[in-house]
């Protein structure tokens, strides 16, 4: 084949009406932007919207801090201190005053314990004489960077090991606040994650088959997901938390809470899924695909997948908070994760008690941990949901 | 003796943005007076639509940045500044609708669909009118009979999709005239109908000017249609007017480039000789014989089936190699249709469709698994009509070019990008736009890359399902000329799907001319346009605007 660009070709006709090859540009038009990929469009559209700028900041934190869990707790969470039930939460000081003038020197006070002459009630008051100083990468105990280096070196921590560090308070059994919080959010997200995945997996496949596909496999799971969804989850999940054995180990129930959790969970993706293999279909360019000679695998791969992943992402930031929130009921029924293990949900059921409220507030933190984190997913998933198409009008 | 009733001077309008702003028009000058049709021509993008917004005040996002918008009223004998008002305050309010009236592009989105038509009208009268619910029912009837709908005391109370196109069109002129306004603004009223339909559109709306005594600013791209209506023109480009003047004067003295350019490409398809010189071969690449496909009707629960819409009726048609072969004919007429059952999308319940393979082998289109090892995707190629939806926007364009030549296996790494910089260069591309995304392209660069795609594994035939129709005028002109030109360099059997006469007259050697799933008429082009011979065909010709105001046809 014999290429001939038009400038050779015969000016014949009114081939005087051709002008430029590459046609007149509007000047107005800002031409020098063509080369960026989907990717690029999204993270600046992503970028204008400050709320979930800084939702993902405060998610980095938390996704942080569950990594670095054991970095990150001063105390042994598990580590039950009977002389300081109920202790109040110490706030942290980092300028020293004392008599040589003023030096930065991380410190709390320490407590002192006074007894009610009425209720003969004990009640811990700070005691601004003691100051107990902190050190920064302390070693104390023991624990797994990542489930598999042993180490002991811990972010913050009293220069003397036994002095008390009660950063939000301590529980029932004198326990560290701070710590299980940092440990649950460890198993909190973390099951909001793993659930999520496991129900993207369920809902890709089959949702993508019953749009691609379409007939009689569309038909039967479109129906099952409606009889799913037409199940009140609280009462089903109780039903299927009930029926686990109560020998399994506090792992084996984790894996189960989360299976349970997908179970429900796929549905939404799945239809998420299915609609846009539908629309897609519909599309010029993936009939184009197939007349170019693409396999079913790679028009699904190479040119519908593409198009809807930012919406997969969307819809799965959107259903992790939702998995997280589950989990939480769950587990505050009593239904879910058990102690020993430390989850949001498992912390919060010790702030169940009205007298407990009253005397140690600092017990609903782990509600506020909620709070933030199921707001912040919320607001990165509206953020990349407006980003999610950069091509829409 | 005519009044003027809106003068707009120096109107500017821009879209503020965050690195400043973009001019969408500049110093936009032009009067409206009364019984006179003025017409707004120019390309896509070219500042059209967003005057006539900033004549109603609505163009946000963008703001009018600096001009003056005078409202005479004539039998007040007042004037009223718009462009000053609040655009949601109460005194632009009482102009939009009752003053000034806009009819839109798009008859089905305009209109609600959850609202009967007649619910639609009775609205806009009782806002800007003083009569009660019946006065108002009565009105709208009146406006209904007006323009010409059939039976207007039950078709009040139908829904919008209950009516045809042309009818909602109708339907929309009918509410915005309920108030009897002075300025009515129609924005491309015409585009989106069907030739025969434009016609009856265009013949309603100089017939109620006339009885009205309105002003009307038409916008539109179609010279044709300009010809036929325009009492002045107003000539666009990238937001600025470069030339105005009466209708005639334009048309036989323009002075301005950029109209002549418009009027060279509105004519040269209708005035250039058809130019095929060498017959096509006797070589027949293509053959249906009594083709036939109903869609069955949407499956009921517990009912039977019953036949539904009949989109191909005995369709028997032949391309030959080195021929184009134009299909033409209105929505719903079963083109597309064709072309699907071409293309193994649909498979016919009766009739054959033979392809004859370059190895000399015959294929049958009727039966899916002829498709399967895709030797007939690769010697029949689609051209598609939407420049936009037929990229994919996520590859760059060396990826859209290179994906048939890849999968094919025919080409990979610095070849197929050579291969890649060589198709856009014979497209009128430089090279260098292979790293590109397709948005960064306009339509006809975009309908070029589809060219490039469908030229790359070296086919035979090529469907192109309304190639040009979403097209701008000189571009269309551009884009059908590399077509031609690729055709004689490559030999290729085009089979062009398309509604517009002057197109299908100035590019096929042979057309085949489709009614309600049925071809009525087989002929050369020339034949077709010139002597029609089937009636429906006739009419179909007669409804072709003609770009030359002295040979006014259609509503005179």
């Amino acid at each position: 084949m014999t290429l001939i660009t038009p400038a050779d070709s015969p000016e014949d006709r009114i081939g005087a009406v051709r002008d430029t090859p590459v046609g007149e540009v509007d000047p107005r038009i800002d031409h020098s932007h063509g080369t960026e990929s989907q990717w690029q469009l999204i993270r600046r559209r992503f970028a204008k919207h400050r709320l979930a700028v800084i939702s993902l900041w405060i998610l980095g934190l938390f996704v942080f801090v569950a990594v670095f869990a054991g970095f990150v707790a001063p105390n042994d969470p598990g580590n039950v201190k009977a002389r300081y039930t109920y202790a109040p939460p110490q706030a942290l000081h980092f300028i020293d005053r004392s008599d040589e003038g003023w030096s930065f020197r991380p410190h709390v006070y320490g407590y002192k314990v006074e007894i009610e002459p009425e209720a003969l009630r004990r009640t811990f008051v700070i005691d601004e004489e003691k100051k107990i100083y902190l050190t920064f990468f302390k070693r104390s105990w023991d624990y797994k960077l990542f489930g598999l280096i042993p180490t002991d070196i811990h972010l913050l921590g009293p220069e003397k090991t036994r002095d008390p560090f009660y950063l939000f308070g301590a529980d029932r059994l004198g326990r560290d606040m701070f710590s299980r919080l940092v440990y649950g959010t460890q198993i909190s997200l973390s099951v909001g994650l793993v659930g999520v995945i496991m129900s993207l997996v369920l809902g890709v496949i089959i949702g993508g088959a019953a749009g691609y596909f379409g007939g009689w496999f569309d038909a039967v799971t479109q129906r099952a997901i409606e009889f799913l969804r037409s199940l009140p989850t609280i009462p089903l999940w109780m039903g299927l938390a009930a029926a686990m054995p109560s020998d399994w180990s506090p792992l084996q129930t984790y894996f189960a809470i989360t299976l349970i959790l997908s179970f429900l969970g796929w549905t939404e993706l799945a239809r998420v899924v299915r609609g846009r293999f539908l629309a897609l279909n519909g599309e010029d360019y993936v009939a184009a695909a197939r007349y170019d000679g693409c396999s079913h695998l790679r028009v699904i791969v190479r040119h519908m997948v593409p198009a809807f992943t930012s919406h997969i992402i969307t819809a799965a930031s959107l259903a992790v908070p939702a998995m997280i929130l589950a989990e939480t009921a769950l587990s505050f029924l009593g239904l879910g994760l058990q102690a020993p293990v430390i989850s949001w949900g498992v912390l919060l059921q010790e702030a169940q008690n009205i007298r407990t409220l009253a005397t140690a507030p600092w017990l609903l933190l782990p509600g506020a941990a909620i709070v933030i984190a199921v707001l912040a997913m919320n607001f990165i998933g509206d953020g990349l949901r407006d980003a999610a198409d950069p091509y829409a009008k | 003796m005519t009044t003027t009733v809106l003068e707009v001077r120096g109107l500017s309008v821009a879209f503020p943005h965050r690195k400043g702003e973009t001019t969408a028009i500049s110093d936009v000058s032009f009067d409206l007076k009364l019984g006179e049709t003025t017409c707004f021509v120019g390309e896509s993008g070219s500042g059209k639509s967003v005057t006539a917004r900033a004549v109603l005040n609505i163009v946000e996002p963008a703001v009018i940045k600096s001009g003056a918008i005078n409202l005479v009223d004539v039998k007040a004998g007042q004037r009223i500044e718009l462009s000053g008002l609040d655009p949601d305050g109460a005194e632009i309010r009482a102009v939009r609708g009752a003053r000034i009236a806009m009819i839109f592009q798009e008859p089905m989105s305009s209109l609600s669909p959850v609202h009967t038509i007649g619910q639609q009208i009775i609205e806009a009268i009782l806002l800007h009118q003083d009569v009660d619910a019946a006065g108002a029912r009565a009105k709208a009837i009146e406006a209904l009979r007006a323009v010409q709908i059939a039976n207007p005391e039950e078709a009040i109370d139908k829904y919008p999709f209950e009516y045809s196109g042309g009818m909602r069109q109708r339907a929309m002129i009918a509410m915005a005239l309920g108030c009897e306004p002075d300025i009515l603004i129609a924005d491309e009223p015409t585009t989106a109908l069907d030739v025969t339909t434009q016609a009856e559109i265009l013949k309603l709306l100089k017939g109620l000017q006339d009885t009205r005594d309105m002003a009307v600013m038409f916008i539109t791209h179609d010279m044709g249609v300009v010809a036929e209506i325009a009492d002045q023109v107003v000539v666009m480009l990238h937001g600025a007017v470069v030339e105005t003047g009466p209708v005639d004067q334009v048309f036989h003295a323009p002075t301005h480039a950029y109209t002549k350019k418009l009027l060279k490409a509105a004519l040269g398809l209708d005035e250039a000789p058809h130019g095929r010189i060498a017959p096509a071969s006797d070589e027949v690449l293509i053959e249906t014989r009594g083709l036939s496909l109903a869609f069955p009707s949407k499956k009921k629960l517990l009912k039977k089936r019953k036949v539904g819409v009949q989109a191909l009726d005995d369709v028997s048609i032949a391309l030959k190699r080195g021929e184009i072969l134009g299909i033409v004919g209105e929505s719903g007429s079963g083109k597309t249709t064709l072309a699907r059952v071409l293309m193994g999308r649909f498979q016919p319940q009766e009739g054959t469709a033979l392809y004859h393979s370059r190895d000399g082998g015959t294929r049958d289109l009727t039966d899916k698994a002829s498709f399967r090892d895709g030797q007939v995707y690769r010697e029949m190629r689609m051209i598609f009509q939407d420049p936009y939806g037929s990229l994919n926007p996520r590859m760059t364009v060396e990826q859209i070019i290179g994906e048939p030549l890849l999968v094919g296996g025919l080409l990979k790494g610095a070849a197929l990008r050579k291969r890649v910089g060589e198709l856009l260069e014979r497209v009128g591309l430089p090279a260098s736009a292979m790293e590109r995304y397709p948005h960064a392209f306009s339509g006809g660069q975009r309908q070029r890359i589809g060219i490039a795609r469908a030229i790359a594994l070296d086919p035979r035939v090529i469907i192109a399902d309304e190639a040009t129709s979403a097209l701008d005028g000189s571009i269309r002109a551009q884009i059908l000329d590399l077509l031609l030109a690729l055709r004689d360099e490559l030999d290729l059997a085009i089979l062009f799907i398309a509604h517009d006469i002057g197109v299908v007259r100035y590019f096929c050697d042979r057309v085949a001319v489709m009614h309600r799933g049925r071809v009525v008429e087989t002929g050369t082009a020339l034949q077709i346009c010139d002597a029609p011979q089937d009636p429906y065909t006739q009419r179909l010709i007669a409804a072709v605007p003609i770009p030359d105001p002295r040979k006014r046809h259609l509503v005179a």
